[in-house]
Order: C-alpha cells, then structure tokens, then sequence
C-alpha cells in the first residue's frame, strides 16, 4: 500500500485545519489596503466563526434533513481532501495513485450536497445560484483534471504528494512554459471553486448577482460557520495546488520548508486574490464559460507540450 | 450445471404457472413472483462458485436442430454478468409485486409475470448459452418479452409506439448478430462457441462491426440510443429497472464474449470503442439534461453509462493490442465494475422514479416537489442512488470510474506516440460527464424531492408500500458496500480478465490486479476517513446546537410578501445556462404563449427536447423506406385469385430451380 504516515504529513493538513481562516483575513486587509482603507484585523474571520458557533438556528419550515446535511457533507468533504493534499514537497497525510481523481470528486461531493441544500430551501434565488454553480463546475472539472493530468506526465507520479515532491525538489518549474499554462489553468480553476471575482464577487449586495453566496443566503448560526470556514479550507488546499507549482523551496530542512511554505501559501493566494478583486470587476454571467473554456484549452495545450 | 438448469426451469416453469393461473391475480404473482426469487436464489449458487473458484461447468446435449446443440457453460465470464441478473431480478420482482398491486383490477397480471419470467430466464440463458443458435433462441426470447412488458399499458398511444420502436430496434439489432453468428459458425464448421476459430477468417473486422453494431444496439450505444428513450418510460418502473440495470448489459456481455470469441482486436477497434463511448457518455448526459420526465431522463443516463462502460473496454482493448497488461486491467476491470455498479444504481434510481410516479401519478418533474417530506424513503434512496451515478464518494460508482481514469492517467503518463491523445481525452470526457451528470441528478432530485409541491396533487402524495421500500432500501446499502468493498470485488474479476486476454497475461495480471485494488484499498480508507469526519460533525453540531433555541421559519424572500410554489425555481430553468451551451445539438424548441394586454391572464412556456438522431435520422430513413416499399403496392390487389397465382408462380419457380 502506498499509505504513508509519517510525523511531517500530519503538518499541512494542520496548517491547513488551523491558519485557513487566516487567508480570508490577509485578503480583506489587502484589499482594504488597496484600497486607502484600514482593514478588519487579521484575526477577524476568526472571530466571525466563533461568534456564528455561539448562536442558535432558524431553519425554513420548507426545509428537510438535506438542508441542514448540506454544510456538514461540505465541511466534511473538504476536510477529507485536506487529507491528500501535500504542502508543497511535505506529503499529505494519504496519498495513492490517482488520488488527485479521489480529490476532485471530493471537491464535487461538497459541492453536490451545498447545491440540494439551496433548492431546499424552495427559494428562487437559491435555485439561481445553485444552477450557476453546477453549470460552472462542471466546466471547472475537466480543466482541473487535464492540468493536474500534465503535471503527473511532468513529473512522472500520479499522486499528489509524488508530483509536488518533484515539482519543489527539482528546478524551478516555470521555466517549463506547459506549466506556465497549467498554472493558468488551475488559476483560473481557483478563482472559480472558491467564488471570487472575475467569476462570483462574495461582496455584492443583490441576490441575483451572487453565485455561491446567494446558496448559502438561508443557513445561519453553526451551519453558515461551517460553510464559512469550509470556504477558507477549500481556498487553502486549492492554493496549495499553485503554490506547490510556483514555490521554489528546497532547502532540505523540514522546519524551514514548512515556514516558508505557510508564509507562501498565506501571503500568495492573498496578494493575488487582493489585487485581482482590487483592479477589476465581476465578468458577466455569458464570459465566465468562455473563461473556463479558455482555461480547459490551457490545460489540454500544456498536456500537448508534454505529451509531444 | 444441474443446479443452474433447474433454477432456469423453475423461473419458467412458475411463468407458465402464473398465465395458467392468471384469472387470480394474487396468486399468479404469488407464483410469478415467488417462482423468480427462488429460481434466482438457485442460479446465483453456481454463479458464485465459478466466480470464486474460476472454475467452468457445462453440459453438452445433442439436440436435433439445425445446427444446434445445447451447449450450455458457466464460465467466470458468464457468471459476472449472471451475478446482476440473478440480483436485481429478485429484487425488481419484489417491487413489482407491490407496484402492480395497483392495477389488480384492471390488469391480467399473470400474464405480465408470464412473460417478466421469460425475460428473466432468457436472460439467464444468454449469459450461459455456448452454441450460436442456443444464443440466438435466448436472445430473441429476452427480447421479445420485454415487447409485452413494455406495452402493459397498452391501451395508451405513447406506450404503443414505445413497444413498437422498441421492437423494430431490437430485431434491426439482431439481424446482425444472426449474420454474425452465422458467418462464424460457416467459417468454422460448428456453431459450438469452443469450436469458433477466427485465426482463418480474413474478415476479422467486419465479424467486430457486425458485433458493435448487434449489441450495441441492445446496450444503447449512440447512434443505436432511440428504444431506450421511449421504451423505459412506457414500461412499468420495476420492468424498466430490469431492463436498463441488467438487460441492456447483456449487450455488454456480447461484447465481451465476442472479444473472447474473435481474439486480440487490432489497435484501431480500441479507438472505435472509445469513441463510441465518449460520444454515448457527453450526448447520453447532454440529453438527460434537457429531458424533464423523469424516467426518459433516467434512459439517457444509462446511455451515458453505457458510454463509461464502452471507453473502459476501449482501453482495455488498446491494452490488449499494445501488450499492457496496466491498461487492460484498469479499463476491462473498471468496465466490469462499472456494469455491477450500474446495475445497482439504475435499478434503484428507475425503482424510485417508479415510487413517485406511483404516489403523484406524473413523471413530469416540474410538477413535482417537496416529496422528501411525504416520502422520506424514497426520497433517501433515490439520493443515494443520484450520488452514486455522479461517481461521487463514498459510493460504488466512484470504484469503478476511478479505475478507468486511472487507466487514462497511466495512459497519459507513460505510453508515447501520437496515439496517446485518445487517453487525455477520456479523462477530460469522463470530467465533463460527471460533471454534467452532478447536474443533471442535483436538478432530478432537487426540483423533484425538495422545495414545495408545485402542484395540488402533490400534497396528498403518500409513501409506497414495504415491499416497494426494500428493494430499494437493499439496493442503496449494496450501492455503499460495493463502494467499500472495491478493492474485494474488483479481484473476484481476475478469472474474467484472463479470459478477457486469453490468459496471455497470466502473470501480470494478478501483479496488476493487487495494485490496482490496492489503489481502491487506499479509496476505501479515504471513504472512511469521510465517514467518521461527517459524523463527528454530526455530533459537533448537535452539541453545538443542544442547549440552544432551534427556530423554524419561513424562507428568506427578499422581502417579498406572498410567495407561492410557484415562484420556485424550476427544473428547466435550473439547466437552461447548460442547455443554452449546448443548444446546437439538443435543439431544444420552445413554444411559448406570451403575455398580452394590460392584465394578462394566461402565459405559457413549453419545452421540448426530441432525440436528434431520431428526428434527422431515423424518421426520414423510415420514412423514405416506407415511400419506396407504397410503390410495390400494386402487387398487393386484395383479389384471392391473384394470391393464388404469386403461390403457384413461386411453387413453379422453385420446382425449377431444384430440378435444374
């Protein structure tokens, strides 16, 4: 079998159970930053959660067992993916052959169980956002699937953990330019998973602009806490997969490699996100296909080059 | 042997018996019914001891039939497939005892259990069946019982032309199989399967086109798709779950059998399989997308199933050709698997349509809604059986769609050549899928189970009765423990693969088959690791929440005041960005009667979404069949004497020919 447990592959999915609220809390401040504002304290997607967990529950009298099984299966499916998902070149905790497939359909369980969750709740909204979210999901997948696909030909494993040891032991992996584009892709995969501006803006204040925050409109209490802080987890491990492409670590000592690691993988998806959500608008609704497409051609053009 | 051949004749026997007794409905079934469950209970004893000890039994007669003999072996071939049809027959005759309850004072249902047995025991037969034209009795004997199924409701004009099209297509299908089977036993002096020898026989492909086209037309592959659509509809829910979960795989079997008949297939066929199946899996989805009955929908996804079982086969056959035993594993196996898989939770989703259907006495989805609170069984076996077609974990459809994007991974990785291109594709095809399926099934269930009903009728809808329940409460546990046991089932499937290969892998494959399953042995302890993480939270949130007030309430409207179940959102609504994107191939129309005046009062919208291929293609071809053959009408007077006259003119052409 090829499980491995070792005393290293317990630290990212703890960093990722721990500092991933964090990352929200860095992107608010850049983008208040940014902007001339000063921002909420970094701490403060800390203090949101444990003021949601104190509270009771409403729910709709139109709900059933599913709406309230909705944040659970979500929580609990990205919790699982943080299982094998490495921090650059430090194993996950599991990691087999093709367990990158295992992850996406992970990533698609949650998403499965927060979209009946919405129609649950009877709501026109809801449904709207529901359909937007499978529609672009399932434009996402492929994408995500053929440039993780390159990555293995690249690297010559076929588990998470293998491709990302190679992918930070060895030189530095952009210089290849099939992963410049497989960086693109997942990029572009990233934005889209965790809802974020060009493709969902988690800001905006009418119902019928919002994608995944219009999901979610009926939950409160405990549950919206769930799905909050699963949120923050689904954005931590997606941006694993970035950083372990660009991160260029390799100093050979662990407590180095970890530090940096987690200085990276707070600060990165941070910056982008930041300046990204700083300098542009929403795409509408008709663009944001085009963009998964383009995103699906770059990872079909990366696997080519590696293929060839 | 004795023991199958008994279980077979009980299964036909309690058939004749429930006809002869059909005058009682309660005891007809009883008989139907009960001859088919203990029948199955016998057959599945031999099944799984070839199964477990890759043995073979057979038995061979001489039988003075053209040809024939009755040749009759189990091998572990056979007893894969003989495994879902035993199953799920026993299971399908349960619900329909409930099911047709119903109807037991309008219906002979003796005659319905006469000929449910027929096609359970022709299913039988084909899977054992070693002589060609034992194969071909049993084949037309599981097809021609499903007519008389399909068409319970005969006196509705849609189940009608359903039982006609699906008759016209099964017998289009078996013509091939007869010039199939023909040509093999003329080319090799005996119809006996173990007497077939294709080495000689320089037509090896034409033999394969023959096969594809014959059972793919049984097992839906696009463009041979267009029964299914109508056919499973039309018939009551649990003949469709037989037919759709197991019937059509027997297709599957053929494919196998003749890939074990015909040998090593050249590369190009492996393409020709992958092909086939990514088109059936993304059109088979695509379509279920725009359909909104709901059993029609469910057809479409045995197509797209189909599809996933086809491009498994395709990479196994590319295997076998490129002597990589990796290959073959991950894609025969994963094909096997996914025909279990699939047997299991088509039936269960056709079961569950047929639930609904019966307590709202619609399959039009956008009339349903909010059926999980009336019927919290249904509702949650249903679900189980929609997560488990989207491959998602912890379910048994992941098992098997992980080992053929394994196989397509692997592919991706290591081989080299132009030729590679076909493995990235099934990966990004096998995506697209799921993720189409994933909104396909959160639409069927979500607008069908959940919200409010959408109609009055809704409301007084009731759950079905136990015998109803259990099948599907037993295919839903069988669904999560195929997906735990992966790794379990998919090595009892190493007799079968090598005769897949004509045992060339000997060595390999069991080498291969263990990392493979052990791949699914790390699955199943992520699988648990999501378990336990989903219970904990479970318990996390009840003591959260257990000291605390629990409010109910109405749904966040925005303020709005008097919303009614109208205003939800609704099933075509819910894919029509997916549908749009796809608009040139499903050609969608839509027939709307929009608002006019000041007040208006009535507005309507209607979708409807044909088969293309029946539309473009099958119609204007039957058509112009039918303008050609009108021009021979003139041979057809209605005069007895000008009968009398083509029969005497026959006779004599004839007399000629053999006294020449």
């Amino acid at each position: 079998m090829m499980t491995y447990w070792s005393h290293q592959s317990i630290s990212p999915v703890i960093s990722a159970i721990f500092l991933a609220p964090l990352l929200f809390g860095v992107i608010n401040w850049i983008k208040a930053f940014l902007s001339g504002r000063r921002g909420a304290p970094w701490l403060q997607p800390y203090f949101d959660l444990w003021k949601l967990m104190r509270k009771s529950a409403v729910y709709s009298r139109t709900t059933t067992w599913i709406f309230r099984a909705g944040p659970l299966v979500g929580l609990g499916a990205i919790l699982t993916a943080a299982m094998i998902m490495p921090m650059g070149n430090i194993p996950a905790l599991v990691s087999f052959p093709g367990d990158f497939v295992l992850f996406a359909y992970l990533l698609a369980l949650g998403r499965f169980f927060t979209i009946i969750a919405a129609l649950d709740t009877g709501s026109s909204f809801q449904g709207m956002g529901a359909s937007r979210e499978a529609y672009f999901s399932a434009l996402s997948e492929p994408a995500l699937l053929l440039a993780l696909t390159a990555v293995a030909r690249r690297t010559g494993s076929n588990s998470l953990s293998g491709m990302y040891e190679v992918l930070s032991s060895g030189s530095w992996a952009l210089v290849s330019p099939a992963m410049v584009l497989v960086f693109i892709a997942i990029f572009i995969v990233f934005l889209t998973e965790n809802a974020r501006i060009p493709v969902d803006d988690p800001t905006t204040h009418l119902e019928l602009t919002m994608i995944h925050e219009v999901m979610v409109l009926d939950h409160g209490g405990p549950d919206l806490a769930f799905i909050n802080y699963g949120a923050a987890l689904k954005m931590w491990i997606l941006g694993q997969l970035l950083i372990g492409i660009v991160n260029p670590v390799h100093t050979g000592i662990m407590w180095l490699n970890q530090t940096i690691s987690i200085v990276v993988s707070l600060s990165g998806p941070a910056i982008a996100v930041g300046l990204i959500e700083f300098s542009m608008a929403r795409l509408r609704l008709k663009r944001v296909p085009q963009l998964l497409v383009a995103a699906g051609i770059f990872s079909v053009l990366a696997l080519i080059m590696e293929l060839r | 042997m004795i023991v199958f051949l008994l279980s077979v004749i009980i299964i036909v026997a309690s058939g004749f018996a429930a006809l002869v007794t059909r005058r009682s409905n309660s005891l007809s079934t009883f008989l139907g019914v009960g001859g088919v469950c203990a029948g199955s209970l016998i057959g599945l004893i031999p099944t799984f001891n070839v199964l477990i000890h890759g043995s073979r039994l057979s038995l061979h007669l001489p039988w003075h039939f053209a040809w024939g003999s009755f040749f009759v072996e189990i091998d572990p071939l056979s007893s894969f497939f003989l495994i879902p049809v035993f199953g799920v027959s026993i299971l399908t005759a349960v619900y329909g005892a409930g099911y047709l309850q119903h109807y037991r004072q309008t219906h002979l249902l003796g005659v319905h259990w006469f000929f449910f047995n027929l096609l359970v025991a022709g299913m039988a037969m084909v899977a054992v069946a070693g002589n060609g034209v034992l194969f071909l009795i049993s084949w037309e004997v599981m097809s021609l019982a499903p007519f008389f199924l399909v068409t319970f409701h005969s006196d509705q004009s849609k189940v009608q032309h359903a039982g006609w099209v699906y008759l016209v297509a099964t017998h289009l299908g078996a013509i091939f199989l007869l010039v199939f089977f023909l040509l093999m036993g003329v080319n090799s002096g005996s119809m006996d399967f173990d007497h077939f020898n294709p080495s000689g026989y320089h037509h090896l492909s034409l033999l394969f086109l023959l096969a594809v086209i014959g059972f793919g037309s049984k097992s839906g592959f696009i463009p041979f798709h267009v029964w299914l659509p109508e056919a499973h509809p039309a018939a009551p829910s649990h003949v469709s779950a037989l037919m759709s979960g197991v019937m059509i795989k027997m297709g599957i079997y053929g494919l196998f059998r003749s890939l074990v008949l015909l040998g090593v297939p050249s590369v190009g066929w492996g393409y020709v399989f992958i092909g086939i199946g990514l088109i059936s899996g993304i059109a088979g989805v695509t379509f279920a997308l725009a359909q909104h009955d709901l059993k029609r929908l469910l057809a479409y996804h045995s197509v797209e199933n189909i599809g996933i079982i086809s491009i498994g086969i395709g990479i196994g056959m590319l295997g076998l050709s490129w002597d990589n035993p990796v290959l073959v594993v991950m894609g025969m196996g994963g094909a096997l698997l996914h025909v279990l898989n699939h047997s299991l939770f088509k039936s269960l989703l056709f079961l569950g349509a047929g639930s609904v259907q019966h307590a709202s006495g619609t399959l039009e989805i956008e009339h349903m809604g909010g059926l999980l609170k009336r019927m919290p069984i249904t509702g949650m076996t249903f679900l189980v059986g929609a997560a488990a077609i989207c491959g998602l974990p912890p379910l048994n459809g992941f098992i098997s769609e992980f080992l053929i994007y394994q196989g397509s991974v692997y592919g991706s990785m290591f081989l080299e050549g132009a030729t590679v291109g076909a493995m990235p594709a099934v990966i990004a095809g096998l995506a697209l899928i799921g993720g189409l399926a994933a909104i396909c099934f959160t639409k069927a269930f979500g607008i069908v189970f959940l919200g409010t009903a959408r109609r009055e009728k809704g409301v007084s809808v009731r759950e079905s009765r136990l015998s109803m329940k259990i099948p599907m409460l037993i295919l839903s546990a069988l669904c999560l423990l195929c997906g735990l046991l992966g790794a379990d089932i998919l090595k009892t499937a190493a007799p079968v693969l090598n005769m897949v290969t004509m045992n060339r892998f000997l060595d390999a494959i069991p080498l291969e088959l263990i990392k493979a399953a052990n791949s699914l042995r790390s699955v199943t302890w992520v699988f648990a690791g999501l378990i336990l993480i989903l219970t904990g939270l479970i318990f996390f949130r009840k003591w959260l929440l257990s000291k605390r007030y629990v409010q109910e309430g109405v749904t966040w409207d925005c303020g709005y005041i008097r919303p009614t179940s109208r205003m939800q959102y609704t099933a075509s609504s819910f894919v029509q960005p997916v549908t749009g994107f796809f608009r040139n191939i499903l050609q969608t129309r839509n027939i709307v009667s929009p608002p006019h005046g000041l007040f208006p009062t009535k507005v309507s919208l209607t979708t409807k979404t044909p088969d293309v291929f029946e539309k473009k293609f099958y119609s204007p071809l039957f058509e112009g069949t039918k303008r050609i053959l009108f021009g021979l009408r003139w041979i057809q007077q209605g005069r007895i004497q000008l009968y009398i006259a083509y029969i005497v003119i026959t006779l004599i052409i004839l007399l000629i020919w053999k006294v020449r």
